[in-house]
């Protein structure tokens, strides 16, 4: 059974719905307790990476998650919670989650520290922009090249480039989809993607194939 | 490469979509619900739902009608009309809604957009502008609030710069002379507020054909377009105007593009 981490920070209607959609059940976890029966988990986020950080801590989700990534449970992270299962977060100079190696940092840091000139790159990256996927399961049926919606100003810098799986082009490189042992972090919305984001879902909670 | 944005804006006035010209005669043009689903269907990149009747009688928004929208339609969309409170904020973006718009809720009260941009985040709070050529006005462009029927005592580019400063993510930018003219879109205001703000602006009112849209998202340098009476009518798809902005070389999202 999927379960829906529910700690106040992120936009789980949307994903509700999109699971909905497709008949795929799922458990919503408001505390950890509530989803001890899940097998794989989905991870949302919007917002501060400090406010999510201390959500998570109150609820408890903090342990959990740590617990289930060393019990090798499949989890997968979308926007903000792609990014907090990182170790640091320069959005309020955050301690983050430490399950995937790698830091947050701002666009704008990196386009300085790159010397990428800014014209016409506004941050946040907001819109639908290509994703080139390495060859991984999550993509099965999805074509190389496929659009998928972000919004975002952080970025995630993993410490093994390895680890990434798809990247969009946005002055820099931007890391879209990290695979690390039993963690997917996702950058885009797949909720807010169309067919194809639907299709990546499913990808991820039916892993052996359609129901 | 990020693509530039179709967006489709549906008037909602007593749960049906209307459309009218500059802000006036609006006519029925269907189901809001069914309308999403089907543009959502042709692959438009956003949808935006404005109740139009809610600032000037003071109603709340339409939290029903965009949960429905939101149970079968899986791209960003964007709510406005009677969002006065930051509850108003959170009710519209609890039911599926990814954004919402302050127009003359946000002149009445510049603090909603700090308030609503600090607990949801600056992406979540876009400013709907209707703007209107006025030549007493520095920019030569002055903000109308009520759907155009209040005048205010501000420029349209000073405001825009202000609600970015105060949190704004995105502006929704209305031209009140082009509004529902589909006679292209105010390319001079679209460029001029695009150079004077760091976020996304949209471009509103006037569109007709896609070789509008090229106008705008080019020499406008509109990061997207919103129109609305042009696939109404039934005249044009989401799929024919991206093909053929996709001819002309214009990044933009198309489901049935050779690329």
């Amino acid at each position: 059974m999927i379960g829906i981490i529910d700690y106040n920070a992120g936009n789980i209607k949307s994903v509700e719905m999109a699971l909905d959609s497709m008949n795929i059940p799922y458990i919503l976890g408001k505390k950890p307790e509530d989803l001890k029966n899940a097998d794989r988990l989905i991870f949302p986020g919007v917002g501060d990476a400090a406010y999510a950080m201390g959500q998570l801590k109150q609820t408890g989700f903090d342990v959990f998650l740590k617990d289930r990534a060393q019990a090798s449970t499949p989890i997968m992270g979308i926007c903000l919670g792609s990014q907090i299962i990182f170790e640091h977060s320069e959005e309020g100079d955050t301690d983050c989650l430490g399950l995937v190696p790698g830091k947050i940092t701002h666009f704008k840091n990196i386009f300085e520290r790159e010397g990428i000139p800014t014209e016409g790159l506004k941050i946040p990256h907001m819109g639908w922009n290509d994703v080139h996927c390495k060859e991984d399961r999550i993509f099965k049926n999805i074509n190389e090249g496929t659009a998928f919606y972000f919004v975002h100003s952080y970025v995630i810098e993993p410490a093994h480039w390895n680890d990434v799986r798809a990247f969009c082009e946005y002055g820099i490189k931007v890391p879209a989809v990290i695979r690390h042992d039993s963690i997917i972090a996702c950058q885009f919305h797949p909720e807010k993607s169309g067919e194809p984001g639907l299709r990546l879902l499913k990808n991820f909670c039916l892993p052996e194939g359609d129901l | 490469m990020l693509k530039k944005r179709i967006i489709i804006c549906l008037d909602v006035k007593d749960g049906r979509t209307t459309k009218g010209v500059k802000f006036l005669n609006n006519v029925d043009v269907g189901d809001p619900v069914e309308m999403a689903a089907e543009y959502y269907r042709q692959g438009v990149d956003e949808l935006v739902f404005y109740d139009i009747i809610a600032s000037a009688r003071g109603r709340g928004p339409i939290l029903d009608l965009i949960h429905r929208v939101a149970s079968q339609v899986f791209i960003p969309f964007c709510v406005g009309g009677g969002i006065g409170t930051l509850d108003d904020i959170r009710s519209t973006i609890l039911a599926g809604a990814e954004k919402i718009s302050l127009n003359s809720q946000a002149v009445k009260n510049p603090s909603l957009i700090t308030e609503g941009a600090r607990v949801f985040g600056n992406q979540c709070i876009v400013l709907g502008m209707d703007a209107k050529k006025d030549p007493t006005c520095p920019s030569g462009y002055r903000v109308y609030i009520n759907g155009g029927r209040i005048k205010t005592d501000l420029d349209a580019r000073e405001w825009a710069i202000r609600a970015v400063e105060l949190g704004a993510g995105e502006i929704v930018l209305n031209s009140m002379d082009a509004d529902g003219t589909r006679a292209g879109y105010e390319l001079d205001l679209t460029r001029m507020i695009v150079e004077a703000v760091s976020v996304p602006v949209v471009a509103s009112g006037g569109g007709g054909t896609p070789a509008h849209l090229a106008d705008v998202l080019t020499k406008g340098k509109a990061d997207a377009a919103l129109i609305a009476s042009m696939v109404h009518s039934g005249e044009y798809t989401v799929e024919g105007i991206k093909k053929d902005l996709d001819r002309q070389n214009i990044p933009v999202r198309c489901l049935s593009c050779d690329n």
